[in-house]
């Protein structure tokens, strides 16, 4: 049996619309010719189709095709954004205001500039994850230069109140730039309606290839960037480096799929999502991680008290889903998304992130409701914390050697 | 992480039938708990505890592990390390208990080396079980 994947939050199969389309850049039959090249036919072909993408991008989140430019992903386009916004404005000031649950793309980014003598507030958010307009606006100093925040969080799925942070700052002239990697094609976003100065795109969170992103950069008014990268001086410098017609034209028919089935989308993942938590809600001591009522429902995010999540997941081993926990990952530290939610350490340990997308299918949920009954049970039965619980034992007040 | 069968094995089958794994426990009251040893070993908030608990009894003049419990919150190769103490230790006597080296563990489970820190507790596990076995024998042997 294919595991079932409920991992989308962590990358999307590509949509076989979009790979059909990719195909035909890429051997001598197919447009595999430069974009750059304006001698002949070859590069005028890839350039129109580069150009055709560019607007699919556009039309899904209402801007001016010319105000997108192509990058290799949503990491790169918030180095580009953060660090470029930060050196081009730099007289102005070196203040710098994100939040405490940022991506890893944001945070070591604004680490970086930190080291080279920028400052940076990293907010803090309130216990279901949102980062108030108000707490934005009192971060704000006379030399901070640039706000990024997240548009929905990959890990808790909680959505931030962009369109009110953008008034904020704008107001004071400060550019806003928000890492619209989750969002894009999943919620509506209108940039032209917007107070938001730059975006980050991501192509294979959207059923489009990986390496491959975009860059929202404002023309009115105009925001300027200083580049990263230097060469060929393509997409006007600000990005120089060969454009790859069949990523590019794989981002643009996965945004444009993306337009058409937003709301299907939604609806499907929506129904999934109480299906989901109907179904595991009687369960004891268990929490939602994140806003069960206004997050994004294609990524939720439970801890199940007194299962440790790693463990969670390999009984769970026709699923395949994610966990805050310390043993998944690399540092051995629980994520520290959910340790700034206020969560103590051991919910962050229990934690599983649940993310649904387009080809998830009823079946593959009721499954999952069936098998996470059954192995958090098993596991509690064989948990020391569940029996210490059962019999009354309050764990907060054990001294633990550790 | 990729995982080698033999801990994904000791873990399926703990969780498949714990009772055959030896997960449970002797609680005060129970029938000859006072020959029971208990050490209970990590921290929740680092997402490891183990919960050894060993019987012992004399056997021919010296003391023996004639049996154990244990119970684990923790990763996968947390709970297949406890698994695999237990089946070294039974049979045991408390010396040779003692020199029960974590090395083992990661040897017979070929535990990747992020890991190594799980088997490390349960040699603590053991070491604290005998200890409060044999704090517990001197106040009985006092009081007699």
């Amino acid at each position: 049996m294919k595991p079932i994947y409920l991992d989308y939050a962590s990358t999307t199969p590509v949509d076989p619309r979009v790979v059909e389309k990719m195909q035909d850049c890429l051997t001598f039959e197919g447009d595999f010719g430069n974009a750059g090249s304006r001698s002949h036919s070859f590069g005028w072909k890839a350039e129109e189709l580069v150009e055709e993408a560019r607007l699919n991008v556009a039309n899904l989140v209402s801007c001016d095709p010319r105000e997108i430019i192509f990058t290799s992903g949503a990491t790169e386009s918030d180095n580009l954004a953060i660090k470029g916004a930060a050196y081009f404005y730099k007289n102005k000031g070196k203040h710098i205001v994100t939040s405490k649950i940022e991506h890893k793309a944001v945070l070591d980014t604004c680490r970086q500039l930190e080291k080279e003598g920028f400052e940076v507030t990293y907010l803090d958010v309130d216990e279901k994850g949102s980062i108030s307009p108000g707490t934005v606006k009192e971060a704000l100093r006379d030399d901070t230069t640039l706000v990024s925040l997240m548009h929905i969080n990959n890990e808790i799925g909680v959505i931030n109140d962009i369109e009110k942070i953008g008034e904020i700052t704008r107001d004071k002239g400060i550019l806003f730039h928000v890492d619209a990697a989750q969002s894009a094609g999943k919620i509506p976003i209108n940039l032209d309606n917007s107070c938001i100065d730059l975006m980050s795109f991501s192509a294979h969170k959207i059923y489009g290839p990986k390496g491959i992103g975009a860059l929202y950069i404002r023309r009115k008014p105009r925001v300027r960037l200083q580049a990263l990268f230097h060469g060929g001086g393509q997409e006007r410098g600000i990005r120089a480096g060969t454009l790859p017609t069949h990523q590019i034209v794989g981002l643009g028919e996965a945004f444009k799929v993306a337009k058409q089935e937003i709301d299907s989308d939604f609806k499907k993942i929506n129904s999934f999502k109480t299906k989901l938590y109907d179904g595991l809600k009687d369960m004891e001591e268990i929490y939602v991680n994140g806003d069960i009522e206004n997050g994004y429902p294609g990524i939720f995010n439970l801890s199940f008290n007194y299962v440790e999540g790693e463990s969670l997941i390999m009984a769970l081993k026709n699923i395949a889903v994610s966990s805050g926990s310390a043993c998944t990952s690399a540092s051995l530290e629980p994520s520290y998304v959910l340790r700034a939610l206020g969560r103590p350490d051991e919910l962050a340990h229990s934690s599983i992130r649940f993310s649904f997308g387009r080809f998830t299918k009823e079946e593959d949920v009721d499954f999952t409701v069936d098998l996470v009954k059954t192995s958090v049970q098993q596991l509690r039965e064989i948990s020391p914390l569940w029996e210490m619980y059962l019999d009354g034992v309050d764990l907060s007040k054990i001294e633990w050697a550790s | 992480m990729a995982y080698s069968n033999k801990v994904v094995d000791k873990f399926e089958k703990t969780l498949k039938d714990p009772e055959a794994a030896s997960v449970g426990r002797w609680k005060p009251g129970d029938a000859d708990f006072d020959k029971v040893g208990t050490g209970i070993v990590g921290a929740p908030a680092c997402g490891d505890v183990m919960k050894l608990q060993i019987k012992c009894d004399e056997v021919d003049g010296v003391k023996k592990i004639v049996d154990a419990k244990f119970k684990t919150y923790g990763c996968g190769s947390a709970i297949a390390s406890s698994g695999q103490l237990i089946d070294m230790l039974k049979g045991k006597t408390i010396e040779e208990a003692k020199e029960i080296c974590n090395q083992e563990i990661v040897d017979i489970l070929e535990l990747p080396p992020i890991k190594i820190h799980c088997s490390v507790l349960a040699e603590e596990a053991i070491k604290k079980a005998i200890n409060d076995f044999e704090s517990n024998d001197d106040i009985r042997k006092h009081n007699q």
